[in-house]
């Protein structure tokens, strides 16, 4: 097996190997699953609607934004990235390859979840499958890159907690997965429109479902691509084998850069 | 003429307002085992890891096999094998899965060989965090030298090791120096750098305040030779001359011992003492000033200046 397929092999097992990424990758999305596929629909008939979009949304973001970034900062710090330095293992793959994992674990929990969603709470299923798992690995792609974004510029884990939750939660509240995005108000639907989250769940509710959106959906998915390959960018322009990262070549509020694409649809009111 | 492996000239390094480095020359030949000894802080690490690629010199010319390790580190990544002071693989690999990995990076084949020799067999499918640390320092060796890299660089390599580890990692490195690896090893074990390398070079506030080879520096300075004498009649006991280059003389059961600056003539006044005395030599010891005396007389206050 060459350099990458064991690199890759290695840090996919890692992810359910080590209890914290087993928690995050699979029993907290397909626990909230299934407590929202008991509770929520029982609340809200209406949800089944949006369940199975929603839920993958919310297991994508937790993998890779919620979960990948924590480890990677432990490993900078435990001087793993030293050991990898030395051994040739090039900057690209220490972020690139967690990334891919990650988004590979989300990838099964959303599968798991779109499949058994219909069947199991009545949530419904695509009409276009193939827009539906082109959406899921758009987003899989924009918040991996994220989370990535987000190791490179947190200098410990409390670092890496803060910034994680200031894209989860707002994505939560505001970003079309427990309230429909109509049904914001004017100002909230502002912010919201800076979330990947809420262009995400637009997409899958017009390309995926074939129903009425707010935003733009060309212009949601220029976005959602941009920001992810500008996170990308960021990352590795950012990254730093330092255990104290102390030593970028540029400084960490440059990742507010992500939100440029967004802000530009806003300020266009596209 | 041996082959140069690798030049340091006026190495410099600064940290803030701190000099770590100032100023410092070595060269290494193929084949050598050069030990790096001073008290923490002194730069040994500095040094090794701007050797290694990992830090950037503020100055000088650092020549690694034909590499400028400042400005082509990725090229060393073959020809070096390292093992830091501080480093870390993930908690959740295994012993098997480190070597095939970073073996995977080096386009070679994982030598489980040396994870057996290094007695790590057992642990084979422990994962890092499971490893004691004496056992994470032998995975790191093994790992620093899988690949069969023509210089190794070891940073406190015994730290931590049990006795059979030591041992069987000193038979390791005699082994690769006989096959012509070339050895260079920051420690603070002077008994291990005394046993173990062709040359040290000891380190004091960032400088190289001596450099040679143990028996070399051993047999210069101020440290005293220890003559240790024993004679049928003890005579010496009550013995009222004063012999050549003899600073301090203690007692000590059935032996009469002299500290000498100078052993040759001190030893040669003794026996000619001795012999006029008619007193026969049961025993006589002779023992240099360690390496560890001859460092702490270096590296104390006002020692090197």
């Amino acid at each position: 097996m060459n350099a990458f397929a064991q690199h890759f092999a290695y840090e996919f097992k890692t992810g359910l190997r080590n209890p914290s990424l087993l928690l995050i990758n699979y029993l907290f999305p397909l626990g909230f699953y299934a407590m929202m596929g008991l509770i929520m629909t029982a609340i809200n008939p209406l949800f089944t609607a949006s369940m199975v979009p929603a839920l993958v949304i919310f297991a994508i973001i937790a993998s890779t934004v919620l979960g990948m970034p924590s480890p990677l900062v432990e490993a900078r710090e435990a001087g793993v990235f030293r050991s990898y330095k030395i051994n040739g293992v090039p900057a690209a793959s220490i972020l690139a390859i967690p990334g891919l994992t990650t988004g590979f674990h989300a990838l099964i929990s959303g599968a798991i979840i779109a499949l058994t969603a219909p069947v199991l709470f009545g949530g419904d299923a695509p009409v276009h499958v193939g827009a539906f798992v082109g959406i899921t690995l758009l987003t899989a792609f924009t918040c991996a890159s994220m989370g990535m974004l987000i190791s490179v510029i947190s200098d410990d884990s409390r670092a890496t907690i803060l910034w994680s939750q200031l894209l989860f939660l707002p994505s939560m509240l505001i970003g079309g997965l427990m309230v429909p995005l109509d049904a914001l108000p004017e100002r909230v639907l502002s912010f919201s429109a800076l979330l990947p989250a809420s262009h995400a769940m637009e997409l899958f509710t017009g390309w995926a479902y074939g129903r009425p959106t707010v935003f733009n959906l060309p212009a949601s998915a220029a976005m959602l691509a941009s920001s992810g390959v500008l996170a990308l960018v960021l990352s590795i322009v950012l990254f730093n084998w330092d255990t104290r990262n102390q030593s970028r070549r540029g400084h960490p509020l440059l990742a507010l850069l992500v939100i440029v694409p967004y802000a530009v649809g806003a300020l266009l009111a596209i | 003429m041996q082959e140069t492996v690798l030049s340091v000239t006026d190495l410099r390094k600064v940290y803030g307002d701190l000099v770590a480095v100032d100023g410092v020359s070595f060269s290494v030949c193929r084949g050598e085992i050069l030990g790096l000894l001073g008290p923490n802080g002194a730069g040994k690490t500095t040094i090794l890891e701007c050797l290694e690629g990992i830090r950037q010199a503020d100055g000088g010319t650092l020549n690694v096999l034909g590499v400028d390790p400042g400005r082509e580190a990725r090229k060393l990544r073959n020809l070096i094998g390292v093992q830091l002071q501080s480093s870390g693989l993930p908690a959740t690999m295994t012993v098997r899965e480190a070597m095939r990995f970073f073996c995977a990076y080096h386009g070679v084949a994982p030598r489980y060989d040396l994870v057996q020799r290094l007695g790590l067999a057992e642990k084979g499918d422990a994962q890092y965090q499971e490893l004691s640390t004496g056992q994470q320092r032998r995975l790191a060796l093994a790992l620093a030298m899988a690949h069969l890299p023509p210089l190794i660089f070891l940073d406190e390599p015994t730290a931590g090791l049990d006795v059979g580890s030591r041992a069987e990692l000193h038979v390791l490195m005699q082994e690769l120096r006989a096959e012509g690896t070339t050895l260079i090893m920051a420690t603070h074990d002077m008994a291990e750098a005394e046993k173990m390398t062709d040359r040290v070079a000891i380190l004091l506030r960032g400088r190289i305040v001596a450099t040679g080879s143990p028996t070399d520096l051993t047999a210069t300075g101020e440290a005293y030779t220890k003559v240790s004498v024993r004679s049928e009649q003890s005579l010496l006991f009550e013995c009222e001359v004063s012999f050549p280059a003899v600073s301090q003389r203690f007692l000590n059961q059935e032996y009469v011992i002299y500290y000498s600056t100078d052993p040759g003539p001190t030893v040669s006044a003794i026996l000619g003492y001795l012999d006029e005395k008619k007193d026969p030599l049961i025993d006589l010891r002779v023992e240099r000033p360690s390496l560890e005396e001859r460092f702490l007389e270096l590296t104390s206050p006002g020692g090197a200046q």
